[in-house]
């Protein structure tokens, strides 16, 4: 079994100077689900480890009026248990709940789930929905990436050799702004998403008109999608189930999935509308501050 | 072979510095460079939780985590369970409602319970299973295991 060395930085800037000494080799680590399992299947040609955790910017969690910033190695299990972001982002825990089962949350990371890029990833429709920016640190500096933009392949995505994702920053959630992901599976826990779908809207006043409305699927193509002509269609539209349904078609018309063990092609064409419908309604009922979670602020993933 | 790096931390109430490869995970460090052989290897890649084991007090997956990892951090494995000789309730639970046969999962429901009944002392049967979800029994079934936990959770309230 081939040797690797370990490294944990206690800065960004030693993190970059440890995974450019990696000459591409160099790997960053932040909860391991993925990164070791892979490790020890020999998936992975590498020969360093970085251990990014002991990074305070990258376990830092702040939230404020300006919004909510995540460290990019901040295991869900602390995201669950913050009654702050609970609060403020309740549809954030739809993700990080369904994220593997209890142990795998002690580790897993909302900044690692993205950063594996799996088309099937359960947190990346919502972080799109919620319009999250990724701050990125690398060789030639820092820089910023909307998270839509952020994969671009299957396992692919935008960091360069020798970078790697500091935290994701959601915006101030906007009044009567309310947001929620939904998963298909064909059991109550533990699996990866036939189809998942993010929604978001922001109401008028009085509830009864969609202002704006972002719309994000996953498992449904190559990368997960920002539907951006499903929110655009909901714009300005009033709240009523002819108008979730046009967005459901839309969505429906934009997934362009594979058939493989999880679904076919028909059925997660199917799900694309049935789940983005479903999660705009629920969306819609926490911006009008209808309660349609349980005490835990999660919803049912298997609909 | 690689250089081994020299890791403290504390392993079920006492200091602990043991040498391990930087690719070895904590599994693998507990139970072939400790000779903590409890926590169990099922599937080596995180579905089954027979390797469970508290991290600075937060349920993981022993699988997942590499050894050179818990450089200052607290680890509580199912050695570290019974206290003063005397079985954990939960052990005691196990026993009693007959919760396992071949017993390789034990260690990780034991100790997943241990984590659930710290979180939350008064689960419902619910809660339970959701918890429990990630520790994979291919022998006993569930019924046994939850039953003996929820018995626990009375005996508590």
């Amino acid at each position: 079994m081939q040797a690797i060395d370990f490294v944990a930085p206690t800065s960004v800037d030693e993190a970059i100077s440890a995974l450019a000494a990696g000459d591409g080799k160099a790997r960053p680590l932040s909860g391991g689900t993925d990164l070791i399992a892979q490790l020890q299947e020999g998936r992975l040609a590498l020969d360093t480890v970085v251990d990014l955790k002991r990074i305070p910017e990258l376990m830092a969690v702040s939230i404020n009026t300006d919004g909510l910033k995540v460290g990019a190695s901040v295991p869900c299990h602390a995201i669950n248990h913050n009654q702050a972001i609970r609060d403020a982002y309740p549809a954030l825990i739809d993700s990080t709940h369904l994220i593997g089962g209890t142990q795998i949350q002690g580790r897993a990371s909302l900044g690692g789930n993205l950063c594996n890029s799996s088309p099937a990833a359960d947190s990346i429709p919502n972080l799109i929905v919620h319009s999250v920016t990724c701050h990125i640190a690398g060789p030639n500096g820092r820089r910023t990436v909307p998270v839509e933009e952020f994969c671009t392949a299957p396992g692919r995505n935008v960091l360069g050799t020798g970078e790697f994702l500091v935290a994701l920053e959601f915006p101030a959630s906007p009044r009567n702004f309310g947001a929620a992901y939904l998963r298909f599976i064909p059991r109550n826990e533990m699996d990866i998403a036939v189809v998942g779908a993010g929604a978001s809207v922001v109401l008028s006043a009085d509830g009864n008109t969609i202002q704006s409305a972002r719309v994000s699927i996953g498992a449904v193509a190559p990368t997960p999608l920002f539907v951006q002509a499903a929110g655009d269609a909901l714009a300005g539209q009033p709240v009523s189930e002819e108008t979730l349904t046009k967005a459901a078609d839309l969505a429906r018309d934009a997934a362009r999935p594979i058939s493989d063990m999880r679904g076919t092609i028909p059925q997660r064409k199917h799900l694309s509308g049935v789940l983005t419908q479903r999660a705009l309604r629920i969306a819609i009922d926490r911006a009008r501050g209808t309660k349609t979670v349980d005490e835990l602020g999660r919803l049912n993933g298997n609909v | 072979m690689s250089k081994k790096i020299a890791v403290t931390t504390t392993l079920n109430g006492e200091e602990t510095i043991f040498l391990c490869e930087p690719r070895q995970t904590l599994l693998e460090a507990l139970r072939d460079n400790l000779g903590l052989i409890g926590s169990k290897e099922g599937c080596g890649n995180g579905n089954c939780g027979a390797c469970n084991v508290l991290l600075d007090g937060v349920l993981v997956n022993s699988c997942l985590v590499l050894a050179p990892e818990i450089e200052g951090r607290t680890v509580v494995t199912i050695e570290g369970v019974a206290e003063d000789g005397e079985l954990h309730p939960l052990q005691q639970k196990f026993l009693e409602h007959a919760s396992l046969q071949c017993g390789i999962c034990t260690p990780g429901f034991i100790v997943s319970a241990k984590a659930l009944l710290d979180d939350n002392p008064v689960p419902s049967e619910h809660d339970v299973r959701l918890w429990l979800a990630g520790n994979l029994c291919r022998c006993t079934g569930y019924d046994k295991i939850v039953r003996a936990v929820l018995d626990v959770a009375e005996g508590d309230a």
